[in-house]
């Protein structure tokens, strides 16, 4: 399994075809309180950089974009009645969703994890 | 940042830095939006026990002179006359449309002098707005020499009482003067989080050893501008500039009861023809509370539409309230469709989301009685 990020602050875990995607733990914190998350349904066709699903804090709502092209397997709907669990496990138990990779390709444009977190150290 | 530069702070910068607090640019001041505890836990705890909030960039403001209550009633719709010695009341300035320039607390310090706070983003246009029409007739200052400090909450009283004892006695609306733990202030007991609490104007130099000092109390927690927001949203309280402003009337915006008796029957401040109309045939819109019915927030600028999707208003303040444990908003719709239990939709992302149109406040108030 490898994981990728991207700019936004999303992660992906590839496993084959097969992708599970959420927000980092930097974008959490950005983030604050969540109290509401909206996850893609079943079978939508997702973009590259598309928005994917919603993450809400007491003050803002923000887009969560999706790191790869794909057709969502599912979503997470423990998020909607648990939606502090991203705070509480943002890049484990709070996945948003899951999807097929139309194109695996599309990964290269990601970062690794040693990249994204000097990214994300550039950003303080 | 460089857009840092240009901001003003407040003489509790350095403390809301030292304390890990999340600092954003608000009326061209820098201020505090959440501390470490973060806005949800900031907003519970001030409903539980006492938050410590800085709004030193809100305007202060003080009108000496005879008939100074008669001059300032040219401006707002209150009776200001009638306000007694040391009583404190909510009002706004109108303009000739009927609108809201500003809402603004006004407290009676003497016979001859009024205290004025303000909003921040309005303050200079304020202060010129009454010079233009006090000049020559009152002495007006501005007070940019204090800072404002608001505690907050249910244990607020408590931690007064054991740093300027009797001041848990003072009423609601009030204001006097006395030191806290020995520094002089001028407090108000008033607020705009629908808790019991205090307004506490201070020098700006013992701003920081009154905030210190109130800090140190085991119920206190300093709160940030984010949980103001969201403790005045389920309050009902009005946030000028999105549920009130220069377009709204006192009577649309549900604000009437700002509006003395004796200043329905004779008038005589700005927009007081429009005013006066509406409040004898109704005003066409109305501010109302709205709760989605998901949980799914609506934020302001949001559509409200009926359940056949014609267009009725917008919502103008949204969000989670922590309290209320859900989506809270309030807007504007059509008097007719002002009414309590009154199914609407809101427009979000593109999606109908099913609402109503609610009683405000969603948390009651718990003002100070004795």
């Amino acid at each position: 399994m490898s994981m990728y990020f991207t700019k936004d602050h999303e992660w992906i875990k590839v496993e084959g075809d097969t992708g599970t995607v959420g927000i980092t733990e930097y974008a959490q914190h950005a983030l604050g309180d969540i109290v509401y998350v909206e996850v893609p349904e079943k079978g939508r066709a997702l973009k590259q950089g598309g928005d994917a699903a919603v993450v809400e804090s007491v003050k803002a709502a923000s887009e969560v974009y999706s790191p790869v092209s794909g057709t969502v397997i599912a979503g997470n709907d423990v998020l909607a009645g648990q939606p502090a669990l991203v705070n509480e496990s943002p890049e484990d138990q709070a996945w948003f969703f899951t999807l097929t990779l139309a194109n695996p390709a599309e990964l290269e444009a990601l970062m690794d994890r040693p990249a994204y977190d000097e990214y994300v150290a550039g950003l303080e | 940042m460089s857009d840092d530069v240009a901001l003003l702070t407040t003489p509790l910068d350095a403390l809301h830095r030292e304390l890990g607090a999340k600092m954003v640019p608000f009326a061209g001041y820098a201020m505090p939006v959440q501390y470490p505890l973060g806005v949800l836990g900031e907003h519970l705890h001030t409903r539980a026990g006492a938050g410590l909030f800085d709004v030193s960039h809100m305007g202060q403001i003080t009108i000496e002179g005879d008939h100074v209550a008669a001059l300032l009633e040219s401006l707002v719709p209150g009776d200001i006359q009638g306000l007694g010695l040391g009583r404190t009341r909510y009002s706004v300035f109108t303009n000739d449309q009927g609108g809201i320039l500003d809402d603004l607390m006004i407290s009676k310090l003497a016979e001859n002098k009024l205290f004025l706070v303000v909003n921040a983003a309005c303050k200079d246009a304020d202060f010129a707005h009454l010079s233009r029409a006090l000049s020559g007739k009152a002495k007006l200052t501005r007070l940019d020499d204090r800072a404002l400090l608001a505690l907050q909450g249910p244990q607020a009283a408590a931690v007064m009482a054991r740093l300027a004892p009797g001041a848990e006695a003072q009423g609601f609306m009030s204001i006097g003067e006395y030191p806290i733990d020995g520094i002089p202030c001028l407090v108000t007991r008033s607020g705009y989080t629908g808790e019991d609490g205090y307004e506490i104007s201070v020098a700006n130099a013992d701003a920081e050893k009154l905030a210190r000092t109130l800090l140190a109390q085991p119920e206190v927690e300093p709160i940030g501008l984010g949980a103001r927001d969201s403790l005045r949203l389920e309050a009902g309280l009005c946030l000028y500039g999105s549920d009130i402003d220069t377009t709204t009337t006192p009577v649309e915006g549900r604000i009437a009861w700002i509006i003395g008796k004796r200043r329905r029957e004779q008038g005589g401040f700005p927009g007081a023809d429009i005013i006066l109309k509406q409040l004898a045939e109704g005003a066409p819109r109305l501010r109302v509370g709205i709760k989605p019915v998901g949980r799914a927030p609506a934020r302001a600028h949001t559509q409200i539409t009926d359940v056949d999707g014609t267009p009725l208003g917008e919502i103008t303040s949204g969000g989670f309230g922590p309290s209320a444990d859900g989506p809270v908003a309030m807007g504007y719709v059509p008097r007719g469709f002002a009414v309590p239990g009154m199914p609407v939709k809101l427009i979000v992302r593109g999606k109908a989301l099913e609402a109503h149109v609610a009683l405000l406040p969603f948390v009651p108030h718990s003002y100070y009685k004795g």
